[in-house]
């Protein structure tokens, strides 16, 4: 059962998932925990219901400095990031010169520096297509020796505030710097789960410690790669690689929302003119759905839309169960005419035509916290 | 009654010419919370090996393979309603399906049940 982990790359948090009985599996060139013994299910629930702490250390912790970054960072990525407040993060996303998705990714402004936390798989990737177009004078420094963990559910916030004063008041998508059990942490309000929580950055050495304090509280228990999906799956949320890729423009992958009004009108990032003429035109041939499956199977990644005739119309780009909606959940792509919410669609699943509907997402009220 | 197992983790108990079929608790328990069966439709024939039913856990899909060959001759509908059947009792109300015997023969490849607990103890 356990797989051959030895070329992969361990996390700090590495003895800590074997010592808790974590599934061990290789994801993105590193040994992760896909479940525990509670299971997907239960820590799905566990999530939802209180609090659940996930390893993401696997995840790349970029540090950029430079007089005006936040002027250099917007020639990469279509996000408002010279008008983001100290302190405050914001989703965006690598574009290229067709207007792709190369890696989406949380941007934070510190007071010095932009903090930037990307995905495991496009992590070096991400470093070099920086470091070729990083100015004279500037530096980007790899948070190696940084652990990054997230405690996510309703009950995240009160858990951390007994270790972190103040980290209960943060609004969603603001960030602090404060020490918990002697640490130095970077903490985030925010997370991939639909729900309220942090993410805390941990100098490695001390991320066991920090993570062993969390798991002694009564509300958390640690969850898997695998309740992670499916939580973020049910949240609404992309998942690079599969929801979103370099075949994928913001405006097909109805990420519209996170190019601000200015980035619009003044464009100025890789895939810019394509981008900004789709917004304009609206003349694009696919767009990211939310579907619902009609009955209880569910349709995964791969899977073929088809119109009522049976001509194919798009592809599913994520799906599975969603054991808070209690009942199969998924999102894809499908020609434009047909992303209407309510229009009636069929999944092509082992050589039957199932019917679906598109739907609206998240397929569970977001839970965020929000002061205002 | 003889309880057969293969080498996939399904059994099938057979009583006369009938054989009622499941997949192991090994099985239920690798595979995590079931919450999908996909089970063949009565009357419908299947060969020896033949993709014949379906299991999805939150997971993944995983495929079940005709034991024997021979015609379904009910399937378990409990399962539409509470897949979770499967996790809490793999091997008695989690049955999948019935199939009436084309060829006895076929059961003799498969192991018993101190074959199948030799089997999966060598799988740890």
């Amino acid at each position: 059962m356990s797989a051959d982990n030895s070329n992969l790359l361990k996390t700090p948090l590495f003895a800590l998932h074997e010592e808790l009985g974590g599934k061990m599996v290789p994801f993105a060139g590193y040994a992760m925990p896909v479940q525990y013994p509670l299971g997907v299910m239960g820590e799905h629930k566990q999530t939802r219901n209180s609090a659940g702490l996930f390893d993401v250390s696997h995840m790349g912790q970029v540090v950029i400095t430079g007089e005006g970054a936040d002027h250099w960072i917007e020639t990469l990525v279509p996000g408002n990031i010279i008008d983001l407040k100290v302190n405050s993060i914001r989703y965006s996303m690598f574009t290229n010169d067709s207007g792709g998705i190369m890696d989406d990714l949380m941007i934070t402004k510190r007071e010095n520096d932009l903090f930037l936390v990307v995905n495991a798989a496009c992590k070096s990737q991400d470093i070099a297509h920086m470091r070729a177009n990083l100015p004279q004078g500037f530096t980007l420094t790899e948070l190696n020796h940084r652990a990054l963990v997230a405690l996510q559910g309703p009950k995240a916030a009160e858990v951390l505030a007994r270790f972190a004063s103040g980290a209960d008041e943060m609004d969603f998508m603001t960030y602090a710097q404060i020490t918990i059990c002697g640490a130095e942490c970077y903490i985030s309000r925010s997370g991939y789960t639909g729900e309220d929580g942090h993410e805390i950055s941990i100098p490695a050495d001390k991320a066991e410690e920090v993570c062993r304090a969390l798991l002694a509280q009564d509300e958390v228990e640690a969850i898997g790669l695998g309740a992670r999906d499916s939580l973020r799956l049910e949240a609404g949320l992309c998942l690079y690689g599969h929801d979103l890729t370099t075949e994928t423009t913001p405006v097909e992958a109805s990420l519209l929302w996170s190019i601000g009004k200015r980035r619009r009108a003044e464009g100025g990032f890789p895939g810019d003119k394509i981008i900004l003429a789709q917004i304009e035109s609206k003349n694009y041939s696919q767009k990211r759905v939310g579907i619902l499956p009609v009955g209880r199977a569910p349709a995964r990644e791969g899977t073929i839309i088809l119109d009522k005739d049976g001509n194919e119309i798009g592809k599913i780009t994520s799906g599975g169960f969603g054991p808070t909606f209690g009942g199969p959940v998924a999102m894809g792509y499908v020609t434009p005419e047909f992303a209407a919410i309510d229009t009636e669609i069929y999944l092509s699943v082992r050589g039957k035509q199932l019917p679906a509907r598109v739907a609206k997402t998240p397929f569970v009220p977001q839970n965020y916290y929000r002061k205002t | 009654m003889t309880t057969y197992y293969s080498e996939e983790h399904e059994w099938i108990t057979v009583e006369g010419d009938t054989g009622t079929v499941g997949i192991t608790d090994y099985a239920q328990n690798a595979l995590g919370d079931i919450v999908f069966v996909e089970v063949p439709e009565v009357g419908s024939n299947y060969d020896k090996g033949d993709e014949i039913a379906v299991v999805e856990s939150v997971k993944a899909a995983s495929e079940i393979y005709a034991l024997v060959g021979g015609e379904v001759s009910a399937v378990n509908n409990a399962l539409e309603d509470e897949p979770a059947l499967v996790n809490a009792q793999a091997e008695t109300d989690g049955w999948f399906y019935k199939v009436t015997l084309s060829d006895a023969s076929e059961l003799e490849e498969l192991m018993d049940a101190d074959g199948y607990k030799a089997f999966t103890a060598g799988l740890e």
